[in-house]
């Protein structure tokens, strides 16, 4: 940056600074003689990031968490976390003359009471779905596009982490109201608690200091949302993105992008203009939502009372997974083990899901031992040219997608006018084959457009235009793209199946043999990248 | 540091590939092909329209400082709304106003900023990309091996390796510090032992059933065919832990015909004239079992759809939970009241370890 073009300043002209720009010029001085600060800015100043617009959905969650701080400071000032009971005295007229909890009136004063304080709480809800959705949304980009490979694969397990963190903090701060929809998620938490062998009414027990509901678990909770969880969620978040600083951002294949280079916008001034701008954005349409949607209406639930319960209950939304998981258990799964009941209705879903996410949160570190590839990549691969990982893929957000529906199988029933019953016995079939022909479909249409793809770069495209030849002969003449647009089609890495080797001592281990297994199940099926020689046969046999 | 960026323009279409030193990594059963595609560079930059002509340039400024404006004024406008639409105690449409224009108000602050901004990085600031060379992650040799040394030094140095002793009691001490903190988490929760909490009821031998939420007494008259009471067990309403007794002690009560009700012989005379108490609380997780059918007699509990067949002492027909709701033994009393009979036979709700 110290070469800037000569003809912009002119070594023989002496400008003369403006008394703003010499004040700048001090203050930034003073600023940089005790902090040092212009190394930063040198360091990061002119950082270039690639653009695409999926690399966006990593900002969105971002965003939406400084707008959850923000808006939940402001809730913190006029929010009880205490379950005294009081009597409710506040605007809301139905409620008018109700016990309850200190924490439901103050959540009520906000919601009726407070100029802004609606409108606050229905920010702070809607920017907490969002966080978590394009959480949800970052990760499946950062998957299907392999940007989680090496050197990532740290800070995608600390992205994994960031995404557990914020459905525990969802779910932690929707019970805060206690509410009645949110006292029966809170019921649910107990049950399933009290399923688990040996130890699991004692955690009842010390969560909720006593018997269900007691009087301490909306302070517990409270603490643990304001206080433990964003402190070790800002941790994570920091190294997150001091991670992608020091890996620098992955881009899409592209003329002109390797493997080696960024190519991109600068940080100063374009990256943090887009980026400062769309952060406003993202808070604009999140109080545009809080100002016309109503969220998590507490006063038509009323105050938590372990009797009533309405029909269509919903958790929040990432919390229907586990929800789902639960409902989809066939009867009669609870057994009697030396006097000792044991629950694998709950024990099921308490193991079968942690497995499902501790699968999502290793995958890369599985990847890379299949391929054996120790190479840095920093390239994002289009999801076709990955077929296996993105079947893989495909596979994972079905089997989610169908616990995901169970969670409103009672929804589904009264929508569509069936069975309860044959919506769970559906949901339990889907759970088991959706998965299996999702991938099975999935890797088919990878091939499938990869193998356009190399037909394309192969031959071009039909131009539409019809030639009659010397001999009476019609054809359609191909017109051959360009080399920029043909480096998309061409630019990707290929793999072939590990071969078994004996190693020096003359044998093939176990290891290495789920290790060929899992390479030929990844690459047997695979289209390779066209190559010039191919490229020239071609033309020499048209001819 | 950005070995292209010199302010200069974008980069000539070819030159832009540049190859850094590939560093001694396995690639795997990667295929590495000799006749690949080579990479043909950065295609050349199209300029934009704000690029090449002045009047669109102008205009595009104009645009941005009149976002930025309007952020000005969305600003104003949302501290007049926070007084102009004053939330009226009692009136729920005030309370709507209210979050609607403060909300117009600041949205509008923040999307002019937003929007003017990004505008501004898209047509007026520098359009071309700019390429930047990566280095691989790992330090160089150099920093490497000082690392490497730096450890050795502090390995020497402290005798940390060597004075085995030390090293072990330290990591053994760290270790232990933690644990006083778990225990230290013991009194969460009462002195007391959970089993015999949740083995327990208010119900005993003669509590009169009681309107929920009121707490007025229910005769047997009063219980029509078909139909179904949410009862407490009396005296809840006065009791200090109102809702951790009612968390178990909910019930629902409920009139069929006689020759519809399949009893068991031991619990024959558990139901009065066809009315049958069971417990609320499902056996999955403990919800509360609300829905009633009154057509097939079936319990539903709306969290995960358990069903519950109430002519057959309410065993599980469909869902997750397996066990049946407990039943309360119930009768009249002298004055036609419905009462327990006694307490539960069996503890209610979800299933826990120290159950038998």
């Amino acid at each position: 940056m110290s070469t800037e073009t000569p003809t912009r300043t002119p070594p023989s002209t002496v400008v003369v600074a403006s008394r703003g720009q010499r004040f700048t010029g001090a203050a930034v001085n003073y600023v940089d003689e005790r902090t040092s600060i212009s190394g930063l800015v040198r360091e990061l100043g002119r950082k270039i990031f690639p653009d695409h617009w999926s690399f966006m959905l990593g900002e969105v969650a971002l965003y939406s968490f400084v707008v959850i701080l923000l808006t939940g400071t402001f809730l913190t000032f006029f929010y009880q976390p205490s379950m005294a009971d009081v009597v409710y005295n506040g605007s809301y007229v139905p409620l008018k003359g109700l016990h309850m909890s200190a924490a439901m009136a103050s959540s009520l004063d906000i919601s009726f009471d407070i100029r802004g304080g609606l409108l606050m709480r229905q920010v702070h809800h809607w920017a907490a779905l969002l966080f978590v959705a394009s959480i949800g949304l970052h990760m499946l980009r950062v998957f299907f596009t392999g940007a989680f490979r090496k050197p990532r694969e740290i800070n995608w397990f600390i992205g994994f982490v960031l995404f557990i963190l914020a459905m525990a903090e969802g779910f932690t701060g929707y019970s805060l109201p206690d509410d009645l929809l949110s006292g029966n998620g809170l019921r649910i938490i107990d049950g399933m608690v009290k399923g688990i062998p040996l130890v699991g009414s004692w955690i009842s027990w010390l969560l909720f200091g006593g018997e269900f509901p007691g009087t301490h678990i909306v302070a517990r909770l409270f603490t643990l949302h304001i206080l433990l969880l964003p402190a070790i969620l800002i941790a994570a978040l920091g190294a997150h993105l001091l991670l992608m600083i020091i890996n620098k951002h992955t881009q899409f294949a592209g003329p002109g992008r390797t493997n080696d280079n960024v190519v991109g916008v600068p940080i100063m001034p374009t990256f943090a203009a887009k980026a400062g701008g769309f952060f406003f954005i993202v808070f604009g349409a999140l109080v545009l939502m809080g100002a016309f949607f109503t969220i998590n209406p507490i006063w038509t639930y009323g105050p938590y009372d372990p009797s009533p319960v309405s029909a269509g209950t919903q958790p929040d939304w990432y919390i229907g997974f586990a929800d789902g998981a639960l409902r989809m258990m066939p009867p009669g799964l609870e057994f009697d083990v030396f006097g000792h009941p044991l629950s694998l209705n709950i024990m099921i879903p308490l193991l079968v899901l942690p497995i499902f996410l501790g699968l999502v949160a290793f995958y890369p570190f599985i990847e890379a031992w299949i391929t054996g590839d120790k190479r840095e990549h920093h390239i994002a691969e289009r999801p076709r040219n990955a077929p296996t990982r993105t079947a893989i893929g495909a596979a994972g957000v079905t089997f989610y997608a169908v616990l995901w529906a169970t969670a409103s199988s009672d929804l589904i029933a009264t929508h569509f006018h069936v069975s309860i019953e044959d919506v769970i016995h559906s949901m339990q079939l889907l759970v088991f084959v959706g998965p299996v022909v999702a991938y099975l479909l999935t890797k088919r249409i990878t091939l499938g457009l990869q193998k356009k793809d190399r037909e394309i770069a192969l031959h071009g495209f039909e131009s539409g235009r019809i030639v009659r030849l010397p001999g009476g002969e019609y054809i359609e003449v191909h017109e051959q793209l360009d080399e920029y647009e043909r480096w998309r089609l061409v630019s990707y890495l290929d793999y072939e199946p590990l071969m078994v080797r004996p190693d020096e001592r003359g044998r093939i281990t176990v290891a290495q043999r789920a290790r060929a297994g899992l390479s030929s199940w990844f690459f047997e099926d695979r289209i390779s990248p066209p190559t010039t020689t191919e490229v020239e046969r071609e033309h020499a046999s048209q001819h | 540091m950005a070995d292209n960026d010199t302010g200069t323009p974008h980069a000539a279409a070819g030159t832009a590939v540049q190859k850094s030193v590939p560093t001694q990594t396995v690639a795997g059963t990667a295929v590495e092909l000799s006749d690949a595609f080579v990479n043909p560079g950065l295609p050349p930059h199209r300029a934009r329209v704000t690029d090449t002509d002045p009047k669109k340039d102008k205009q595009a400024e104009r645009r941005v400082y009149t976002l930025f404006y309007a952020s000005i004024v969305g600003s104003v406008l949302a501290i007049a709304a926070y007084s102009v639409f004053p939330i009226v105690p009692g009136d729920s449409n005030s309370v709507r106003l209210n979050t609607v224009f403060l909300g117009l108000g600041i949205a509008s602050s923040l999307l002019g900023i937003g929007i003017g901004a990004v505008y501004w990085a898209k047509n007026l600031m520098r359009g071309d990309e700019i390429v930047e060379m990566r280095h691989p992650t790992r330090g160089t040799e150099e920093t490497r091996a000082r690392a490497v040394e730096i450890f050795k030094l502090g390995n020497e140095e402290s005798g940390f390796g060597r004075r085995t002793l030390i090293r072990n009691t330290l990591i053994g001490a760290l270790i232990a510090t933690p644990i006083p903190a778990i225990v230290l988490f013991r009194d969460l929760g009462p002195r007391s032992d959970p089993a015999s909490a949740l083995e327990t009821t208010m119900w005993k031998k003669g509590t009169r059933l009681t309107r929920d939420p009121t707490g007025d007494p229910i005769k047997a008259s009063d219980i029509t065919l078909g139909s179904v009471f949410h009862v407490i067990p009396e005296g809840l309403n006065d009791v200090e832990d109102k809702l951790e007794q009612k968390a178990k002690a909910a019930v629902l009560l409920m009139r069929l015909k006689p020759e519809d009700l399949n009893e068991l012989p031991e619990r024959k005379d558990w139901s009065y004239d066809g009315i049958v108490a069971y417990s609320k609380i499902c056996t999955h997780v403990g919800c509360p079992v609300a829905l009633y059918e009154q057509q097939t007699h079936h319990l539903l509990c709306p969290c995960h759809q358990s069903t519950f067949d109430v002519t057959n002492h309410c065993q599980v027909i469909f869902g997750p939970a397996k066990r049946p709701l407990p039943q309360l033994p119930i009768t009249v009393d002298a004055e036609g009241y419905m009462v327990a009979q006694s307490g539960f036979h069996e503890p209610v709700g979800p299933s826990f370890w120290e159950r038998t």
